[in-house]
């Protein structure tokens, strides 16, 4: 967890993105409560994007 | 310097070695794991490659995965940003996967490797990654015999690029442009490719080999509602119509009010209609590469052109481009898509992070890609093992004599499984895992079709020729040894259509012959050929050789050996599986000659439910 986070500010460093830091803690609560709330997710995308 | 490339957890995954900058060793994990585009780690797919390079982890000197995961990252949240709250489905679908997968893919990545490295250390020191349409660009120029080339590499989306320009100059590849997602053209193909009621993904192919039985009568709409075309060739789709980007589908209700109804169900029978919009979408693609490649030809004033993507396995738009003559040579690499991406990043790390020169491509060579033969090979005695085990009865012959009895079989209208040497890394069966027919025959393709690979009986096949032989069949004297060049079948050689014949429209022109080569003869006189080249592939170069002595006709019908939604068969075992489920008479492993009426009846399976549609 702690390399994942380090990665991440390095990234918003490198990237010149500090404006997506507050953007990524919420977004990733949401995403946290998601899973929480759903357990696990298998995405019934026609493409997945990512 | 030994540098192992993975591509993984998208789809096709994949792994490539390259040593001193020369690929050595290449597969798709599909082919061994038998699930079609299999996304999973690689781990199959890598211990092959270190295998037959005989080292362990602990002697690669770098690993590069193909795309950036947190660049990824950055534009799904971005997106959802900017269409808040549109993009709530999708990011209630996307999020979970990312917080419990995909943001801890560096260590998951450390983690899945480390079985391969008997130390178990200096993993996460060695493990690099590269841009998605920078892996791309390095597969095609890296491996061509090019020293200055300008890069084109289109797909649905990497990370954020959709369309990549770069430029190569010796051992330097610098990217100089980039269209950024959601405008793609390969998601404006693929949302035809829904639309048509094919799957997205894999279906392309089909939209492709449909379009000539229709007449592009939606193009103008396409070009006035959907995408927004500049000279240049650079392009903006209307996400009104597009619902990829925040939705879980590929086109909206605006998309279906403009074309007049619903996305064909795939249970549903094609219509004409159907095979105008693929004539439609197609003729637009076509139309955007060309735009492209002029206007780089004329930007950079470089004779060469590298294409890679998924878009660059659009073969009849490479067609195109190559008879548009704006770049003297064109070479696509033959695993265009994501699995290639694998064997670019590994170029992309040598070019970036060693000293060594890219390795040259030598005098007898095409390009640094043996042929696209970099998969796992089988020894005679290995091959009689696995099929005694497996139960197959079969006689063992000399190479003369083999040939000699498979064009007997050929002749006389058999399809023949023709399992040899290495596998091919890319899509693409290019006479190693290949099914071969006598192109001569007017019911071949509908045998094929119907009775071999159990899919729709409009696509058409594929011919393969000998090199040397090519400008003697087809409105093309290059080398195009990967079955990524769509040209017409000479006007010599086509048939004069009667009256009645030149009426029929759409998929009832499939039954009339239109050469002395009608198997490989689509409707409209093209053919996806494949040059056969004595140096990278001598037992198929020499099988088309004696044929033609026989015969007279120096081309064979190559298919790939599986049947629909089933991945090319890797080993004897997977061969004599789809052999025994099928309707093929004939099958030739190694030395080794198989035929379906001496066979055990009791292992003949039906094959043609085991596979997903695809």
């Amino acid at each position: 967890m702690f390399s994942v986070a380090s990665e991440l500010v390095r990234y918003m460093s490198a990237r010149k993105k500090w404006w997506l830091f507050p953007i990524i803690v919420v977004l990733l609560t949401i995403g946290g409560l998601l899973v929480l709330a759903k357990g696990s997710a298998v995405a019934p995308f026609i493409y997945t994007v990512f | 310097m030994r540098i192992l490339g993975i591509s993984a957890f998208y789809h096709d995954s994949a792994a490539a070695l390259i040593i001193d900058g020369r690929p050595v060793a290449a597969a798709q994990e599909e082919r061994f794991t038998r699930i079609k585009h299999d996304p999973r780690f690689p781990e199959n797919a890598i211990a092959y490659c270190l295998q037959e390079a005989g080292v362990t982890l602990d002697d690669i000197d770098h690993i590069a995965f193909f795309e950036k995961p947190l660049l990824k990252f950055e534009r799904l949240l971005e997106t959802y940003l900017a269409t808040a709250p549109h993009g709530f489905n999708s990011f209630r679908m996307a999020m979970p996967l990312w917080i419990k997968d995909k943001l801890f893919q560096k260590p998951g990545l450390v983690r899945d490797l480390k079985r391969f490295s008997p130390s178990g250390k200096g993993i996460e020191e060695k493990l690099l990654f590269a841009e998605h349409h920078e892996s791309h660009a390095a597969s095609a120029y890296y491996a061509s015999p090019f020293d200055e080339a300008v890069v084109l590499t289109m797909d649905g989306v990497g990370e954020w690029a959709t369309s990549s320009v770069a430029i190569g100059r010796g051992n330097a590849l610098e990217t100089v442009k980039e269209i950024h997602w959601p405008h793609s053209l390969g998601l404006l193909y693929s949302a035809f490719t829904y639309y048509t009621g094919f799957r997205v993904n894999s279906g392309e192919y089909k939209v492709m080999g449909l379009a000539p039985y229709g007449t592009p009568r939606f193009a103008s709409i396409i070009r006035d509602n959907l995408i927004d075309i500049r000279p240049d060739g650079s392009f903006w789709l209307d996400q009104r119509y597009f619902d990829y980007a925040t939705g879980l589908t590929m086109t909206t209700e605006a998309f279906h009010r403009l074309f007049g109804g619903k996305p064909r169900d795939p249970d549903q029978p094609l219509t004409q209609r159907d095979m105008d919009l693929a004539a439609s979408v197609q003729a637009v693609t076509e139309d955007v590469m060309l735009k492209i490649t002029r206007d780089l030809h004329r930007t950079h004033g470089i004779d060469n052109l590298c294409l890679a993507g998924g878009v660059a396995l659009n073969c009849v738009a490479n067609g195109k481009v190559l008879r548009d003559g704006a770049f003297k040579n064109v070479y696509v690499q033959p695993a265009a898509g994501d699995a290639g991406g694998a064997l670019g990043a590994a170029f992309a790390a040598h070019a970036r992070h060693t000293s060594t020169p890219r390795a040259e491509v030598l005098p007898n060579e095409l390009d640094l890609m043996s042929g696209a033969y970099l998969g796992p090979a089988f020894g005679q005695d290995e091959i009689e093992g696995r099929l005694i085990k497996s139960g197959a009865r079969f006689t063992v012959h000399g190479d003369d004599d083999l040939y000699a009895r498979t064009i007997d079989c050929l002749d006389r209208g058999d399809a023949v499984g023709w399992f040899q040497g290495r596998m091919e890394f890319g899509p693409r069966a290019l006479g190693n895992r290949s099914i071969l027919g006598d192109p001569r025959k007017p019911d071949m393709q509908k045998t094929l079709n119907l009775k071999i690979k159990f899919r729709e009986s409009f696509r058409p096949f594929a011919p393969s020729v000998l090199a040397e032989d090519v400008a003697d069949y087809f409105e093309i004297d290059v080398a195009s040894p990967y079955m990524l060049m769509v040209a017409d079948v000479k006007r010599n050689r086509r048939r004069h259509l009667s009256t009645e014949e030149k009426l029929l429209f759409g998929i009832n022109q499939l039954n009339v012959p239109r050469s002395d080569i009608p198997a490989v003869t689509h409707v409209d006189h093209s053919a996806r050929v494949q040059t056969v080249h004595a140096e990278t592939n001598a037992r198929y170069h020499a099988l088309i050789s004696r044929f033609k002595e026989r015969t007279g006709c120096g081309v064979l019908v190559n298919t790939s050996f599986n049947v629909r939604g089933e991945p090319i068969v890797g080993s004897p075992e997977d061969a004599f599986r789809c052999f025994m489920g099928t309707g093929m008479e004939t099958l030739a492993i190694g030395n080794c000659l198989l035929s379906k009426a001496n066979q055990n009846p009791d292992l003949v399976s039906d094959y043609s439910a085991q596979f997903a549609p695809d």
